[in-house]
């Protein structure tokens, strides 16, 4: 057995074919609260290649979307302190003063909100606030705006665009407005797209829907995208790549296929397992037992240690990421020991 | 659009008039309560009780309560409002001399509540939970909490007394001369705005911090959109709905304030006409007075209404 290689003490990115467009390197980030600073994020590395597809997976209250606002620089400027790098093509997005972060927000990098139903303006027509985004980053206009607006809605699908552009949220259904948010983040053609849980909050069947607008339109117009969501299964449809989080870490990274036939980490092993779409195994589906600590209540130890099935003492240190081979990343030591059951086995 | 806006306004008027009639009838109510009688007082020191009967009978006051009650509304519905028991005037005539001052304090304290609530709150939201902000909230408490007669005797000593920059008393027809009109409005209008400062204030900053702290806020600073932008165009337009409903409220309050008002700064508006109406038991100039009054109530909150289906997009026009 070859001695895994430890990166988060030196943080070095995985390797990818190309030069990463969004290099996260030793995220942290923690809020001021009510006697001391709270820690919600530690330690997260994953980058995003142009154009392609990652998915950020985990359960409620693992810090995906302290993450993702992050990226975006939308956390609240009083009492947020962070840690690392966030590279944007090579430049440290951290460093950049607040009317920097605007010129980037909606340009380069656009994001999608779980609740189209409130993530929408609303007292102005869909179509004005997509043309609005256009006019913040553009010299164009009002005309041009609108027909630009008008090509976003079509690109997401909507039908009768035309239409539809003059309409307020509440004239559209969730599906609607949800491709209606999508429209007004990829209408500046940003090269990273944040989908946050962007079909959490709809029906079965539109879902699938949203789901395959944003893989399409990944892969028409070259965007990045980088998936948030609580759902394995969704993620595993659009991503190549999936990077899990557990309580405010990454713990374990690699290619889509790799992970679900083989994870490397107990934690993503037992979000597999829970999946219903890939176990056999008929009755109840076995979850994970307990709960994710709370920030503030974090282990010193390996951080799913109280979860997990493996357990051992050599648990009990911090458990650092881990190259656990070509593009593979865990933070759980035993990784290779493990014979971790994936969605085949 | 058209034919729903006629709709909405025939509908309208239709919840309007019970309205009328309630507040019309409690009026006649309460008045029969106050001791005394019209027809003795128009008789005089030296009347004999025929002299008495015989003006009653004139009045109508000797036929039941209901059918004087009925006739009133009946006649009140077409337009007239019959006459003063006292004077035997038309209460119409009456009501349009006295009003107008009325009216033209409380039009002004409106607009002087509106032009300092507004920036105020906006100034309290956008620095929420600094200095400026927890002054702001404050004073705007004491501000709705300060009996008005009271600050308006302060006001008048310090601002007429004192500097002798106002007028203590009176009033000057508008028609005839606005600036003194203005001059001799501004401190009942000052007094009666306070309320409505702090009124406008409070509200306007607590709905437009909720607004800031929105998730589509979220979304507007995702799309790169500068605070400024976010605060005028998207905070504005949507405290606006807020706004217009304490605008509708602080002029119904200012209204019903200028009537005491009026008092302090001896004005010969539509409030002196009202007490003095009760103290005679002159039932048609206090119910006309009222009438007209709960008209004017009622046609500013349609207009309130009106602008909302205009601002809204939410609220369905029919
Ligand atoms: N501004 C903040 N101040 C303090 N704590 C915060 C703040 N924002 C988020 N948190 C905490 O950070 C933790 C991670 O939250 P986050 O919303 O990122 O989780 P998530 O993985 O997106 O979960 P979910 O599936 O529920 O969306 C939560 O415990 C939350 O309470
Ligand atoms: S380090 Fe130990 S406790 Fe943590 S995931 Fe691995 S086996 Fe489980
Ligand atoms: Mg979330």
């Amino acid at each position: 057995m070859t001695s895994p290689e430890q990166i988060s003490a030196a943080p070095a990115r995985p390797r990818t074919d190309a030069a990463p467009l969004l290099d996260v390197r030793g995220l942290g980030i923690s809020f001021a609260g009510p006697d001391k600073r709270i820690s919600v994020v530690r330690d997260v590395t994953f980058s995003v290649a142009p154009g392609e597809c990652v998915g950020l997976v985990g359960e409620s209250g693992c810090g995906k979307t302290v993450t993702g606002l992050a990226l975006m620089g939308l956390l609240p400027v009083h009492g947020s302190r962070f840690e690392g790098q966030l590279l944007l093509d090579g430049e440290d997005l951290l460093t950049l003063s607040e009317a920097q972060w605007r010129k980037r927000r909606g340009r380069r990098l656009g994001m999608i909100f779980q609740e189209p139903m409130s993530a929408l303006d609303p007292v102005f027509t869909i179509g004005e606030q997509i043309g609005e985004t256009l006019r913040t980053h553009f010299r164009i206009s009002r005309r041009e705006a609108r027909d630009r607006a008008i090509e976003a809605l079509e690109a997401v699908g909507i039908s009768e665009p035309v239409r539809r552009h003059d309409a307020y949220p509440h004239e559209l259904s969730g599906g609607m407005r949800q491709r209606a948010m999508i429209a007004m983040a990829i209408s500046c053609e940003p090269a990273l797209l944040i989908a946050d849980e962007p079909t959490t909050a709809l029906d079965v069947t539109v879902q699938a829907q949203i789901t395959d607008v944003l893989g399409e339109l990944s892969a028409r117009s070259g965007m990045a995208m980088l998936f948030i969501s609580h759902d394995l299964g969704l993620v595993s449809q659009t991503c190549s790549r999936i990077v899990t989080m557990y309580a405010g870490e990454v713990v374990e990274m690699g290619e889509t296929d790799d992970v679900l036939l083989k994870p490397r980490h107990p934690y993503t092993s037992g979000l597999l397992r829970s999946l219903p779409s890939f176990t056999q195994r008929k009755g109840r589906l076995p979850s994970i037992p307990g709960r994710v600590p709370r920030p503030g209540d974090f282990p010193e130890t390996c951080r799913f240690q109280d979860r997990c099935a493996h357990s051992r003492e050599g648990c009990l240190t911090r458990q650092h990421l881990l190259r656990v081979g070509e593009q593979r990343f865990s933070r759980c030591h035993r990784s290779e020991d493990l014979d971790l059951p994936g969605v085949l086995s | 659009m058209n034919m729903q806006l006629v709709r909405f306004l025939g509908w309208r008027a239709v919840q309007v008039l019970p309205v009328l009639a309630m507040a019309t009838l409690a009026i006649f109510g309460l008045i029969q309560l106050v001791p005394g009688d019209p027809a003795a007082t128009i008789a005089g020191e030296y009347a004999t009780a025929e002299n008495i009967e015989a003006i009653r009978r004139d009045l109508g006051l000797d036929r039941p309560l209901w059918e004087q009650y009925g006739t009133w509304l009946w006649n009140a519905l077409q337009g007239d409002l019959s006459n003063s028991l006292l004077t035997g005037l038309p209460v119409l005539d009456e009501v349009a001399r006295r009003l107008p001052p009325t009216l033209f304090i409380a039009v002004f304290a409106l607009l002087i509540s509106i032009c300092i609530g507004v920036p105020l709150g906006i100034l309290a939201a956008t620095r929420a939970d600094s200095a400026l902000d927890r002054f702001v909230t404050s004073v705007a408490s004491l501000g709705v909490a300060v009996p008005n007669f009271w600050l308006g005797m302060i006001f008048v000593s310090i601002f007429a007394l004192g500097f002798g920059w106002f007028p203590t008393t009176g009033a000057r027809p508008i028609s005839e001369d606005f600036w003194g009109a203005v001059h001799h409005a501004a401190l009942p209008a000052a007094t009666l705005a306070t309320a409505g400062i702090a009124e406008i204030a409070r509200q306007l900053r607590s709905s437009l911090i909720e607004v800031l702290q929105s998730q589509y806020v979220r979304t507007l600073r995702a799309k790169g959109l500068s605070p400024a932008r976010i605060l005028w165009k998207h905070g504005l337009r949507n405290a606006a709905l807020t706004l217009l409903t304490v605008i509708g409220l602080v002029f119904n309050h200012t209204l019903g304030a200028t009537v005491a008002t009026e008092a302090v700064f001896a004005i010969p508006g539509a409030g002196s006409m009202i007490v003095n109406a009760a103290i005679n038991k002159d039932f048609p100039v206090l119910q006309g007075a009222v009438f007209v009054l709960v008209l004017i109530v009622i046609s500013m909150n349609l207009i309130i209404d009106l602008l909302y289906t205009v601002l809204d997009p939410r609220v369905k026009k029919d």
